[in-house]
């Protein structure tokens, strides 16, 4: 490829090679503090590429490869070229991830013990993330949380937080000295702008934690929270993962430890602030 | 005659009202309700669709032959259990 870039996001190396110089620029002004794969050798290599020459240069089209591919996924305009690495890198991981049982969730870290939030693209998991690492929790990660499946710890994922459509303007405002990626209209998502995660959660990356509390946000109600029930609990996590079935008893051991052993509660919330304030009484409560 | 699959190819792990098994032959996870969890319990010798109606049928509605038959069926046809 014409334009290679490399990092390290927690305990996973990735590799982006482009035809476009654009996207890289990008993803190495965000991605400054992070450090290089170990030892040099990625896990995963996404691709961006021109299906034809000629997108390169006439309304150029990036195409998203790289060692897992879905089919027939749409191109995206060059405008969006950070998403498209992004989407790309979040694809390698749910397709072919294997050393960790993968949960679609964000995590947040305090002293030591590690809070899960896990719902639909829209519940406001990459916005709560965000603004409870505003008040002092290490972020650690809005999209995947990695469970060992050794000793049920979770690692740690920290990529450049998604955030969409009104969650953008509410993270502006409360984090006004973060760094942010360029703000891309018109995505399959609506509005998207990248936060990048602060340092706090680049330094502290490797730190596992184990994890204490597992929340189901669900935005756009009254403000409520309820238990949730074991059962219920493993059926939501089985779907919230991309790997359950692929790691076979493994991820049955890994998910059984969560359900048995950490507290979970639906919350609904009718705003951010809300929310923040639920989050934080069922955590003082454990 | 009817067997519950050998105990070293299923993890059975209650959660509430229901458990989850999980069938280590096909790598199938199943949640299930009761009489399921009992049956298999029950199913640790084998034994015939009359003896095992008399055993569980009162305490689980079951005395109904067919109705027993019919989740027999099911645990056939999931691998959780053989007809010998």
């Amino acid at each position: 490829m014409r334009h290679r870039f490399d990092v390290r996001i927690g305990p996973v190396g990735f590799r982006i090679g482009s035809d476009w110089l654009g996207p890289i620029t990008q993803l190495e002004e965000l991605y400054r503090d992070y450090p290089e794969p170990r030892d040099g050798i990625p896990d995963f290599t996404v691709r961006l590429f021109a299906a034809r020459p000629w997108r390169r240069f006439v309304r150029p089209a990036i195409t998203i490869a790289g060692d897992y591919t879905i089919p027939d996924a749409a191109p995206l305009p060059l405008a969006q070229g950070l998403l498209a690495a992004e989407m790309g890198m979040n694809l390698q991981m749910a397709l072919a991830q294997r050393r960790y049982l993968l949960l679609h969730a964000s995590a947040v870290e305090r002293d030591g013990r590690a809070l899960l939030m896990t719902g639909e693209s829209g519940s406001g998991k990459s916005t709560l993330a965000a603004l409870l690492s505003a008040r002092g929790w290490r972020l650690m990660g809005d999209e995947f949380a990695l469970v060992d499946l050794d000793d049920g710890s979770v690692h740690a994922f920290p990529r450049l937080l998604s955030l969409k459509n009104e969650a953008i303007s509410v993270v502006e405002l409360t984090l006004p000295a973060a760094r942010f990626g360029p703000r891309m209209e018109g995505t399959p998502k609506g509005a998207i702008r990248h936060l990048v995660p602060n340092a706090q959660a680049i330094e502290a990356m490797e730190l596992p934690a184990a994890p204490a509390l597992l929340l189901f946000p669900s935005f756009g109600f009254v403000a409520e929270t309820r238990p949730v029930p074991p059962s219920e609990v493993f059926i939501r996590l089985t779907q919230a993962s991309t790997n359950y079935v692929a790691l076979g008893e493994r991820g049955f051991d890994a998910l059984i430890r969560i359900v048995a052993g950490v507290p979970a509660h639906a919350i609904d919330y009718p705003d951010t602030a809300s929310a923040v304030t639920q989050v934080e009484a069922l955590w003082d409560a454990l | 005659m009817y067997r519950a699959a050998a105990p070293a190819t299923l993890r059975i792990v209650p959660l509430d009202d229901l458990t989850a098994i999980y069938h280590r032959a096909s790598g199938i996870t199943h949640l299930v309700a009761s009489p399921v969890p009992e049956l298999l319990a029950a199913l640790s010798e084998p034994l015939t669709l009359v003896r095992l109606a008399k055993r569980l049928g009162e305490e689980f509605y079951l005395s109904d032959g067919e109705a027993l038959a019919a989740r027999l069926d099911e645990l056939v046809a999931s691998g959780l259990a053989e007809q010998l």
